[in-house]
């Protein structure tokens, strides 16, 4: 097992080979320490995700989806089990190379956007692009390329609180792909959004999965949105099941 | 600098807040230089002080006053290079509120050991000339408008002239400046002769004596021998070095130095309580926003780092700000009139107030910076 540099995240356990999943989960478990009883939120999960897919997760409160998104995304760590993502077993990663492996390979979108209030769009996305070695200018065209993508590139200068919730969540968008990351985590992007710019964001996912290649996983709620992704995965008590039960 | 961005982005957040912090801090730091210029000026000059430079006085009290033939007794004792006597005059101008030190001196000697007052050697050449001449300080001259050519007249209750007058008039020859900063510019200085031929009481009598030792570290024992020289006569003297003279006469007032740096502390506590729990409360408030960045691959040394760089910089901007108000209201001089002639903000002490911000910095941001770093990334995206 190569490590993986601790700078740059680099190395990441060398070459896979075509066909060979993105994402493999083998027997992960996670286990909370509350008190005197511990809970089990995930048991024994096996879970192939192939390179360029979009995968749903569903499943009702509880049941481990965002608890699995945070192994796969290199958030948390399984109490057992191997997290491997492009050839790397993700959970023998220390906190610094965690960091950096997340830095180079993961992006992430969130329900509520988390954008920082006092920065513009545009800064707001440059964000991940500081632990980078690139030039201002170097940054600031990936920047804009980033927001072209996700269709704000007129919008560089507004701050979060000129945008509305769907023109936030583009720029969370972009700031998720601004590095280039092989794999996108969004953990219920369209949650908390109106009909018309859910719609948008999921046209926007869909594409950068279509025409990028991003292999992403969504968790959300939504059953409209699940059907956009290639495949769903149904989580219920921890444990991958064939459908949801009524 | 490309993290400078972030960190003001933390600071603007809350933009109110952090102005009031940062006034917070400023108040402090400009109420750190004032009580630094206070306490120089209640130290009347102590951090100016010559180090080769002593004085000697009467073992009972200073205002008992030695005779003047002292003068050779002390130059003959070996280490002693120059020694000069001054006397207390005591004078007013018009008012009794316009008081500031005069006294008698020997212009050649006297000039020699306090080269920290500078004369232009035309007005030195006037001074020795001119028996009814005085030489002053700036900030008097500027204070009542006295110009060379000036005769003026001064008040005092403690020498009656021989004719039963009690007031004594002089021409303003010279004006002086200062060598370095903190030096005196308040006294006059006029000529013993005058003063001694002139007075109906005290002839031959003098303050007291300043003494410059061939070498600083010769000092203690030219003190003693001096002290040896009048032990057991009429008028026993005393001598001690001018720094510590100096310090002895501000401690009649009480210890400042211990006084002011119990203000500060106080002070500083209150502050670093104010941007401590500023900090503490705009890291809570943004905990989901630390764990994106952790998310997109911020280290934990590195959001230790911004925390720290956050409160080091509010800190900072407060400090510098504080103590270049501070400089500026102090540099106008004495602001009591007289009370409190050397009045000015040393540069060790700016340079402590700057170390002082760094620490203020430092310590406000340390344990919100502490809880930054260990967060954890999945548990600070759950709260929202």
């Amino acid at each position: 097992m190569s490590a993986v540099d601790s700078k740059t995240g680099a190395g990441v356990g060398g070459a896979v080979a075509e066909g060979t999943p993105l994402v493999r989960l083998r027997g992960v478990e996670k286990v909370y320490e509350r008190g005197a009883a511990p809970v089990r939120v995930l048991e024994r999960l096996d879970l192939d995700v192939a390179r360029g897919e979009f995968l749903a997760l569903m499943g009702p409160s509880g049941s481990g989806k965002s608890t699995l998104l945070n192994l796969i995304g290199g958030l948390d760590r399984p109490t057992r089990g191997a997290v491997i993502v492009g050839g790397v077993r993700v959970d023998r990663l220390d906190e610094t190379q965690l960091a950096a492996w997340r830095a180079r390979h993961v992006g992430f979108v969130f329900q509520f956007y988390n954008l920082l209030p006092a920065l513009s769009a545009a800064r707001n996305v440059e964000l991940p692009l500081l632990l980078t070695s690139l030039s201002r200018a170097e940054r600031r065209r990936r920047v804009e390329t980033a927001l072209r993508i996700v269709g704000l590139a007129h919008r560089l200068r507004h701050h979060p609180g000129q945008l509305s919730g769907g023109e936030q969540q583009r720029v969370g968008i972009a700031r998720a792909i601004v590095t280039d990351p092989t794999l996108l985590m969004c953990d219920e992007p369209t949650g908390d959004l109106d009909r018309q710019s859910a719609e948008a964001v999921l046209d926007l996912l869909q594409s950068l999965c279509r025409r990028h290649g991003k292999t992403i996983i969504m968790v959300t709620h939504d059953p409209h949105a699940s059907a956009r992704a290639d495949r769903t995965v149904y989580l219920y008590k921890g444990r991958v099941v064939e459908e949801l039960p009524a | 600098m490309k993290y400078l961005v972030l960190v003001m982005a933390g600071l603007w957040r809350r933009k109110l807040r952090t102005a009031l912090t940062l006034f917070s801090v400023l108040v402090a730091f400009v109420l750190f230089a004032y009580l630094s210029a206070i306490r120089v000026g209640l130290g009347q000059g102590v951090d100016v002080a010559g180090a080769d430079r002593m004085f000697v006085w009467h073992a009972v009290s200073l205002a008992q006053p030695l005779p003047v033939s002292y003068l050779d007794r002390i130059r003959r004792i070996p280490g002693v290079k120059l020694v000069i006597h001054q006397s207390w005059f005591g004078g007013v101008y018009q008012d009794p509120k316009n008081f500031f030190a005069q006294m008698p001196v020997e212009p050649e000697p006297f000039l020699q050991m306090y080269p920290e007052y500078l004369l232009p050697e035309e007005q030195k050449e006037a001074w020795l000339r001119t028996r009814t001449g005085a030489i002053v300080g700036r900030r008097t001259a500027e204070r009542f408008g006295f110009k060379i050519g000036d005769r003026i007249p001064l008040q005092t209750g403690i020498w009656m002239k021989e004719d039963g007058s009690t007031t004594w008039e002089f021409d303003i020859v010279g004006i002086f400046d200062g060598a370095k900063p903190g030096t005196d510019l308040t006294p006059m200085f006029f000529r013993y002769d005058y003063f001694d031929e002139t007075r109906g009481v005290g002839k031959g009598l003098v303050g007291w004596y300043v003494v410059r030792v061939e070498d600083p570290s010769l000092a203690p024992a030219v003190a003693r021998a001096i002290e040896r020289e009048f032990a057991n006569s009429s008028a026993e003297v005393k001598a001690e070095s001018e720094k510590a003279f100096l310090q002895s006469w501000a401690k009649q007032i009480g210890d400042i130095g211990l006084i002011l740096t119990a203000i500060l502390s106080a002070v500083f506590f209150t502050i670093l309580l104010v941007a401590g729990n500023t900090m503490a409360q705009s890291v809570r408030e943004r905990t989901a926003e630390l764990g994106v960045l952790k998310a997109m691959g911020f280290t934990h040394g590195q959001v230790l780092g911004l925390v720290l760089a956050e409160s080091c910089l509010l800190s900072g901007t407060g400090c510098v700000l504080g103590l270049a108000l501070g400089w500026l209201a102090t540099a106008g001089g004495d602001p009591t009139g007289g009370a409190l002639p050397v009045f000015y903000f040393p540069g060790k002490d700016m340079a402590a107030g700057l170390g002082l911000g760094l620490l203020l910095g430092l310590a406000s941001g340390a344990l919100p910076a502490w809880q930054a770093m260990r967060l954890r990334v999945a548990e600070a995206l759950r709260r929202h």
